[in-house]
């Protein structure tokens, strides 16, 4: 690397490469968090389908009423968190704390109701006798790997409502900058992201007839 | 107002591609009571899947605005993993049936 495509840092004169990508490292960072959290997505959901493909009684429980209709609203609730999110980054950007807050607290008020609503589709489940290694229609696999790819997005998008409150509380009293709040805004993107791939492959390919 | 700069009407901008995942949404839904085949219906889920995920990557987080060298470090490294894992399902059939490929 010639000397011209380093950067002068710092009093000490020390010499930094410039960012690679030219985003900041906490950016860069997230990004690689987010595609290694793609792969883990990916392998769940790949041995979801293997499973699914090598068990002649799979079961296919989900009835529109109430099971589709209630993903039709929980999806309708996270791209509409998004884009409250793409709001609080904005704000955030324009140093505008009250209004990044208000956008950042919508994003979580759609969060906590997005979880609510999920794990009132559990509780559904579970009152009809689903569990991790058994139900009443079939294949025990199938509570185990439902719990286990919808219970990792859950625990993301709760992962994601904590994270949005400290990072909203940190950027309001000045502690944190807008760059904390992009690199949550991209994480809580990638929970709405991945929720796009689990609807189709989870419930819409389970449909009771 | 305590801000420095006044902020866009972001939501405004991205407003077209909330539509669109909304529209894909829903007609994965309407498809899904199609009566395709598993196969078929299993292709066009994921394409569709696939095209929502990338307005997501592109647009909302804004991914089309990086440098392009970004993106091609983290898409295809994704991709190329991805695949990779296939290798696997070959093996998790033959293992499943308890003999190997040559019986």
């Amino acid at each position: 690397m010639s000397e011209s495509e380093v950067t002068l840092h710092g009093a000490g004169g020390a010499l930094i490469e410039g960012s690679p990508y030219g985003i900041p490292s906490r950016k860069l960072t997230m990004w690689l968090f987010i595609i290694s959290d793609a792969i883990t997505f990916g392998a769940l959901l790949f041995g979801y389908g293997y499973l699914r493909t090598a068990s002649s009684d799979w079961p296919a429980p989900f009835r529109f009423n109430p099971s589709i209709l209630n993903v039709m609203f929980m999806t309708f609730i996270l791209l509409t968190s998004s884009l409250t999110m793409l709001g609080g980054v904005d704000a955030a950007k324009a140093g505008d704390k009250a209004k990044a807050r208000r956008f950042l607290w919508s994003t979580m008020l759609l969060g906590v109701i997005f979880a609510g609503l999920h794990i009132r589709e559990w509780i559904g489940l579970i009152d009809e006798g689903v569990s991790l290694f058994q139900n009443p229609w079939g294949s025990p696999l199938f509570g185990a790997t439902f719990f286990s790819i919808t219970g990792l997005h859950l625990l993301h998008v709760t992962g994601g409502v904590v994270a949005i409150a400290v990072v909203s509380r940190g950027f309001s009293r000045g502690k944190l900058t807008a760059g904390h709040v992009e690199a949550t805004g991209l994480y809580w993107h990638f929970v709405d992201l991945v929720w796009m791939f689990v609807v189709p492959l989870v419930y819409l390919l389970n449909l009771a007839r | 107002m305590s801000g420095s700069k006044k902020s866009g009407n972001v939501i405004v901008k991205y407003l077209p591609v909330y539509f669109v995942l909304l529209a894909i949404a829903g007609l994965e839904i309407v498809l899904a009571y199609q009566g395709f085949s598993p196969g078929v219906l299993i292709a066009i889920l994921l394409a569709l899947a696939f095209s929502g995920g990338a307005l997501a990557v592109m647009y909302f987080m804004h991914l089309n605005e990086e440098r392009r060298s970004l993106f091609l470090t983290l898409i295809p490294a994704v991709i190329f993993v991805l695949i990779m894992m296939n290798m696997l399902w070959s093996d998790s059939f033959r293992l499943l049936h308890m003999k190997p490929f040559a019986h």
